[in-house]
């Protein structure tokens, strides 16, 4: 116990200061009233949904949670069961084997909701593109209202979009 | 049987059999110790052929490749699978996607395709058209049912509780223990390999390194290798060096954020806070020197696009100064922490004989006492000028995987030195140019999870006649089957974790 304890004075603080929303990246306008954008905007649950991505998205998603980005000190935290989630964070290109389970979890997710695309291949199918096995960006198969690209995004633009889409519209 | 030598890097050989003899050659190499490394097919229609097995072992010298040619009307091979048992997805996910059938097989199951196309199409013929959408078949899977007095079924995914690529499971349970777990895969098929079809050889890589994105240097060293392995060209001392840092950059970020899950995961989130935050300083290094987190496009066919920037080696010498002495710190407090070690000892255990019957590989298999690494037994350079001590155990249960993992931390950190302190000066990229059509290449590499093999077939004019990459987690998820059976079904995400095997790169 004395070790993990010495080790943690040792560590610090290493969050740093979080990036500002970047409304650029948004791409649908929903009738979501400012009331409940404050609301999520104190606390949003997201559920993360793998819908065909290489995987490299996720380590992104992953980094978000670490000490230096800290997404649950701005009232972001990620929740396993779409039931409890104000916000869908898609990756993709969508695998037509995953196109049933995508929906349904869109569908399993409580009004009003909200749906982030992530990566090139969640923006516009990216290099797979849309073919017999994959249906490509996310929005052909869920709206989405904003979309965050890179390959993959980094863990600052990740935040950026997901602030995006909880800010107040301008 | 005639082996002639593939050229390239790769230690490689090639040989035609035709189909009657495949059993007794695989029989051979099994018996001599040797392993099943991948099994693909081809469609040589096209050609004034049939369809063509290729079968890939480990044997002595390096690796066998035994190509089998198939009759086209009737493309049937003998099944391997009754010796081999590695060989029963790839099997089937051979049918599924060429046609290709095992005779006498007993798991005939479809295994990549769910009901995204027909049963009788198969999208790598060439017929097919791979920008074709098929309605939806009806997707019917029989899985293995366990019955009995008080046996329950949990099924789990295709999406799972937390931030992890799709797929389903199916437990058979009584009370907490598991009697039986049934992986279903392929949620993620998206086309990989035909798309590769309608790439030219040089934007291969890109794709290559895509198939499964937190081994992207790994792919696209091993796709560039089987491109440089046709075009007969060997990559510029510089470009070896630099693509070995990759390599090894790869292997210390992935291991770190594995070690930091598998302290979360039996609630130790110190453990996650520390390893993540050391993973997000080895990433950030890694930015510096080459522009890119996960060092994604770095690797191409003849060496590599960009140099290591001016301030690179020193921060990434910074980097992996800081980090040794705090990975030293954190493995003491896992090997001391009672709860920690509870935990991980004996949990998800597949002894040594278990792997060595059912080809476990990679690093769960240097964890049950399966002693292969590429980089220290066909190394390849310049790895032959770095002898890479190898990591092995014999525990086989988390506790050894985690060790593994972490002994590898310590060698890569070392490797990264020596690669910086030793890179030469030169060139960074030799021209491809004219690549004979026809021809077969091989790139295989280790990646952080184990071995990866790419097989390039060119085409005509600088075309992607045919490319199957292989991730080693498909010989390694039929494990994770057998590393469950016994224990609780709260352990599961933990040796499923200990394992972190590939959706993406077997579902392709």
């Amino acid at each position: 116990m004395y070790q993990i304890i010495k080790q943690i004075l040792k560590t610090g603080i290493k969050t740093e200061t979080p990036p500002q929303a970047d409304d650029s990246l948004r791409v649908r306008e929903q009738e979501i009233s400012a009331e409940i954008l404050r609301v999520f905007g104190r606390a949003l649950k997201i559920r993360h949904v793998d819908a065909g991505s290489c995987n490299g998205c996720e380590l992104e998603i992953h980094a978000v949670n670490s000490a230096y980005y800290n997404i649950e000190g701005l009232g972001i935290g990620f929740v396993a069961s779409p039931r409890h989630a104000d916000m869908l964070l898609v990756t993709g290109p969508v695998s037509r084997h995953m196109e049933t389970a995508l929906k349904r979890t869109f569908d399993a997710t409580p009004d009003p909701k909200l749906v982030v695309a992530l990566g090139d291949c969640g923006c516009t199918g990216g290099l797979f593109g849309e073919n017999y096995a994959s249906c490509g960006k996310v929005s052909n198969v869920i709206p989405v209202d904003v979309e965050v690209p890179g390959c993959p995004p980094p863990p600052t633009a990740i935040l950026q979009g997901i602030l995006a889409a909880v800010s107040k519209r301008g | 049987m005639e082996l002639h030598p593939l050229p390239g890097a790769a230690p490689a050989w090639q040989g035609e059999i035709a189909p009657h003899q495949l059993p007794a050659c695989c029989e051979a190499v099994k018996n001599r110790g040797g392993r099943l490394v991948s099994l693909w097919g081809t469609d040589r229609r096209h050609l004034g052929g049939g369809f063509a097995l290729h079968v890939a072992l480990s044997d002595q010298p390096g690796l066998v490749c035994l190509s089998v040619p198939l009759d086209a009307a009737n493309p049937a091979y003998p099944d391997i699978s009754a010796i081999f048992p590695a060989a029963n997805r790839m099997q089937r996910a051979a049918f599924d996607l060429l046609g290709i059938a095992p005779a006498g097989a007993a798991d005939t199951r479809q295994w990549l395709r769910h009901g995204s196309w027909p049963q009788n199409a198969h999208p790598l013929r060439k017929e097919f058209d791979g920008g074709r959408v098929h309605s939806h078949d009806a997707d019917v899977y029989p899985f293995v049912t366990v019955t009995g007095d008080g046996v329950h079924e949990i099924p789990v995914g295709p999406v799972h509780a937390g931030t992890i690529e799709p797929g389903h499971f199916r437990f058979s349970i009584i009370g907490e223990r598991v009697l039986r777990l049934e992986e279903r895969l392929g949620y993620k098929h998206k086309g990989i390999e035909k798309r590769f079809e309608s790439l030219s050889l040089e934007d291969g890589a890109k794709l290559a390194g895509r198939v499964s994105g937190d081994s992207t240097v790994a792919y696209a060293w091993a796709y560039s290798m089987a491109v440089e392995g046709i075009a007969g060209v060997t990559v510029p001392p510089r470009a070896a060096h630099l693509r070995a840092l990759l390599l090894e950059l790869e292997r210390l970020a992935n291991h770190l954020g594995d070690l930091g899950y598998l302290g979360n995961d039996v609630a130790l989130s110190f453990g996650f806070a520390q390893f993540w935050r050391l993973k997000e300083d080895a990433l950030r290094a890694s930015a510096a020197a080459f522009g890119h987190r996960y060092l994604m496009d770095l690797v191409v066919p003849g060496g590599v696009s960009r140099d290591i920037a001016p301030d690179g080696a020193a921060a990434l010498l910074a980097m992996a100064d800081a980090l040794e002495p705090e990975v030293r710190t954190l493995k003491a407090i896992y090997d001391e922490h009672a709860g920690v070690q509870d935990r991980f000892l004996t949990t998800g255990r597949v002894t040594p004989e278990l792997a060595a019957r059912l080809g476990l590989t990679g690093l769960p298999g240097r964890a049950s006492g399966q002693a292969w690494d590429l980089r220290a037994q066909y190394p390849v350079a310049p790895y032959d000028q770095l002898d890479v001590r190898m990591a092995t155990h014999r525990g086989g249960d988390v506790a050894a995987r985690v060790t593994v993992r972490f002994e590898e931390v310590f060698e890569s950190l070392r490797l990264v030195r020596r690669l910086l302190d030793t890179l030469p000066g030169g060139e960074l990229r030799l021209l491809i140019s004219n690549v004979p059509a026809g021809a077969l290449g091989i790139g295989l590499v280790e990646g952080w999870r184990g071995e990866v093999l790419v097989a390039l077939h060119s085409g005509k004019d600088g075309a992607i006649e045919r490319c199957h990459p292989h991730d080693p987690s498909w010989q390694n998820w039929p494990l994770l089957e057998h590393a469950i059976i016994g224990n609780i079904v709260p352990d599961f995400p933990l040796i499923n974790k200990s394992f972190n095997l590939s959706y993406s790169g077997q579902d392709l």
